[in-house]
């Protein structure tokens, strides 16, 4: 480190530094005062897509893993590594697949220990890439895409469940919430958003639900954004089906809502697999109406978890919304946490063994202990949950259950 | 799938979104009539107004049909001023530094809108969003039904204005003949101001005929800003007239082709339109010819 570019280091830098024997000089440049030797702190890397078409989720994925990553250092940081705290180097994936690739460059530049989040499939499946050339452990935190765990690659653990997983759990779950309804339910029309997202999930359900005994009348696909849906809601009126399958993002999902109430379509139920507001707080709070009665197959906490209660509390206090990037993202970093305790080393081979030999339980999720398989936590699974009296219950697996699926919608 | 069930309120659905559309047109053909640019800011300060009647909303409790009136005035004064003391000095009279000007500031007013409300998208929930007038097989949600007539009222007043008001001649002097309208003593940057003015004003309605059924996050404006730019050039650019009907158009191609080929095919129709009316008619519905 020569004269002149230490005169140049920002103050930002400095501060970040303070663990490299910057202490020693502390007191002569009037920086904050460390009272007592410290271990080195942990770099994390958070990444999301906190600017951009999917700024919500990913600034409600990064109030997660902060959330979790300040419970962790309040709590006395990672005790194995002599109190070290975890130091998030944050992250913004501007919603786009290079930009999560520009970002691990950034923090692998930085020397983070491991990276928490990507959101979007197509970001956890670049960022992982990108991140394995340098082993650097990589949990993605919601991308669903199966793909991102079947590349082989050692560096990449998903927490939450797959693509896969997730349509068998809401088909399985749906032939038995109609099997108890007594087989109401017979014609299906599907309503989708026309990207990788929508377009996979309705050809997975075209081919699955005649199996099933379900009918589907029509696949009606939009693009995103949709700036009006009514008519989308007139193909479903003039078909009449018993049952709605939306597979739409936040935005489409509540205006299709609001205009099936606005139009008086009715069908005995409203059935979504990870629909964008089927399970979302926020559409609940804002439209009570519209919402009620909708059943959702997705990312749920586990509802009898304390610790899952009292998250949901502080983030309410906030202000904000307890969405499933929150407490997905909390989960994450406290696994990743529990790795670096047991590997009590910030070195990134060792941090992916402990990773690999996860039984962590501490999360708020419904997944039990954790077990890796390639890469892919065993236990994940979404629950189902619908909408009732202005709150969102589970009402299945019946372990996690706290009501029961009304079903069919009882006429308005 | 032709029953007169799903056509008429096809059609009507149509129609209704389409006067939207043709507001968010007349301010920006108006602006590019007189001034000659294109206003890519056009969409980020819909965006803006969005967010301003949800705030007038939330925080004052005032509904979005009422807060239209303080609206285009605060509009009106914003839009004068952007063109007074931003556009037209950064420009220095070429059209292409005023593009870019525009461009920055569209930028700007996007992300400092990130900034300040986070990518969250927000909606209200009026007692009268659900409710629905009955017309035949249709049934028509009122909040649709009051934009289509007060943009029928303001495309009419403001063609009015253009006719009769002195100012309203000044700004067409100033669109045919630059240097002429300058040497008969019109004062041309107050005129462009005006213009400006009045193109944000009418974004500034349509952001509070939106809200009760639409929602608003720092890029919702976008959405509505790349039809609104072929209405205008549908409709002739620079034509009142044209915008109002070349939206109207939109708006049911738009819904039928929606209809009959899928949403995600439907915004072809209206492309296949716009093609088929450069290439018969390159000056636009209503544009005069070159």
């Amino acid at each position: 480190m020569s004269g002149p570019y230490f005169s140049r280091i920002s103050r930002r830098r400095f501060l970040q530094s303070t663990g490299l024997g910057a202490v020693a000089v502390a007191g002569l440049v009037g920086a904050p005062v460390v009272s007592r030797a410290q271990a080195a702190a942990v770099k994390v890397g958070v990444l999301h897509p906190v600017s951009g078409a999917l700024s919500y989720s990913g600034q409600q994925g990064r109030l997660g893993a902060t959330m979790a990553i300040d419970d962790i250092n309040a709590a006395g940081g990672i005790k194995s590594l002599g109190g070290a705290k975890i130091e998030a180097v944050l992250g913004d994936a501007q919603s786009t697949p290079e930009g999560g690739n520009a970002e691990v460059e950034k923090m692998n530049s930085a020397e983070v220990t491991a990276i928490v989040g990507g959101y979007a499939s197509a970001i956890c499946l670049a960022a992982s890439q990108t991140a394995a050339r340098y082993d650097l452990p990589y949990i993605v935190d919601v991308g669903v895409v199966d793909s991102i765990v079947t590349r082989g690659l050692k560096n990449t653990f998903r927490f939450g469940p797959g693509f896969g997983v997730i349509a068998k759990t809401a088909l399985d779950s749906l032939v038995n919430i109609n099997d108890q309804a007594g087989k109401v339910a017979k014609t299906v029309v599907i309503v989708h958003e026309d990207s990788a997202f929508g377009s996979g999930l309705a050809k997975l359900l075209n081919a699955q639900l005649p199996d099933r005994g379900f009918q589907v009348l029509e696949t009606i696909p939009h693009p995103t954004p949709t700036r009006d849906f009514n008519n989308v809601v007139l193909q479903i009126k003039a078909q009449n089906p018993d049952l709605v399958i939306p597979a739409n993002y936040y935005n489409e999902y509540v205006l299709l809502a609001r205009t099936m109430q606005q139009q008086r379509v009715r069908p005995k139920g409203v059935y979504s697999v990870l629909g964008g507001a089927a399970s979302s707080y926020k559409f609940v709070k804002e439209f009570p109406e519209a919402a009620q009665y909708i059943m959702d197959c997705n990312h749920w906490f586990d509802p009898k978890n304390p610790k899952a209660l009292e998250l949901k509390k502080q983030v309410e206090a906030k202000g904000g919304f307890y969405t499933y990037e929150v407490y997905m993202n909390y989960s994450c970093v406290l696994l990743l946490a529990d790795a670096l305790e047991r590997a009590a080393s910030a070195d990134r081979a060792k941090v992916t063994a402990a990773l690999e030999n996860s039984t962590f339980a501490g999360h708020v999720m419904p997944y039990g202990p954790t077990k890796f398989v390639n890469g892919q936590n065993q236990g994940a699974a979404p629950v189902n949950t619908q909408v009732l009296d202005n709150d969102i219950q589970v009402i299945l697996p019946a372990a996690f259950a706290s009501a029961k699926a009304v079903f069919p919608m009882p006429p308005a | 799938m032709l029953s007169p069930a799903i056509l008429v309120p096809a059609v009507l659905n149509g129609l209704m979104t389409g006067a939207v559309y043709a507001l968010i047109s007349l301010g920006l053909t108006l602006i590019y009539g007189v001034l000659h640019i294109i206003n890519f800011a056009h969409g980020a300060l819909l965006t803006a107004a969005m967010f301003t009647a949800f705030f007038a909303y939330k925080v004052l409790g005032l509904d979005p049909y009422l807060a239209a009136v303080p609206l285009t005035v605060l509009f009106f004064a914003l839009g004068y001023a952007l063109q007074r003391f931003v556009i037209g000095p950064a420009g220095h009279g070429d059209d292409r530094n005023i593009l870019l000007v525009t461009l920055g500031l569209a930028i700007v007013i996007e992300n400092a809108l990130l900034v300040a409300f986070r990518g969250d998208t927000r909606t209200i929930n009026l007692p009268y969003a659900f409710d629905v007038i009955a017309v035949g097989t249709a049934f028509l949600a009122v909040p649709r039904v009051i934009a289509f007539a007060v943009v029928i009222l303001v495309a009419l007043a403001l063609w009015l204005f253009m006719r009769r008001t002195d100012t309203g001649k000044a700004i067409r002097a100033v669109a045919k003949e630059k240097l002429g309208a300058e040497l008969s003593g019109i004062d041309v940057g107050h005129i462009y101001a005006v213009t400006f003015g009045l193109g944000t004003a009418c974004v500034a309605v349509a952001a509070c005929l939106l809200m009760p059924t639409y929602y608003v996050n720092p890029t919702t404006g976008n959405a509505f800003v790349l039809i609104a730019f072929t209405i205008v050039v549908l409709g002739g650019m620079g034509s009142v007239a044209g915008a109002l009907v070349a939206g109207l158009f939109v708006g049911v191609v738009e819904s039928l082709s929606g209809l009959y080929l899928g949403e995600s095919l439907g915004q072809i129709g209206i492309f296949v339109m716009f093609i088929l009316v450069l290439l018969f008619r390159p000056s636009g519905l209503f544009g005069e010819r070159v």
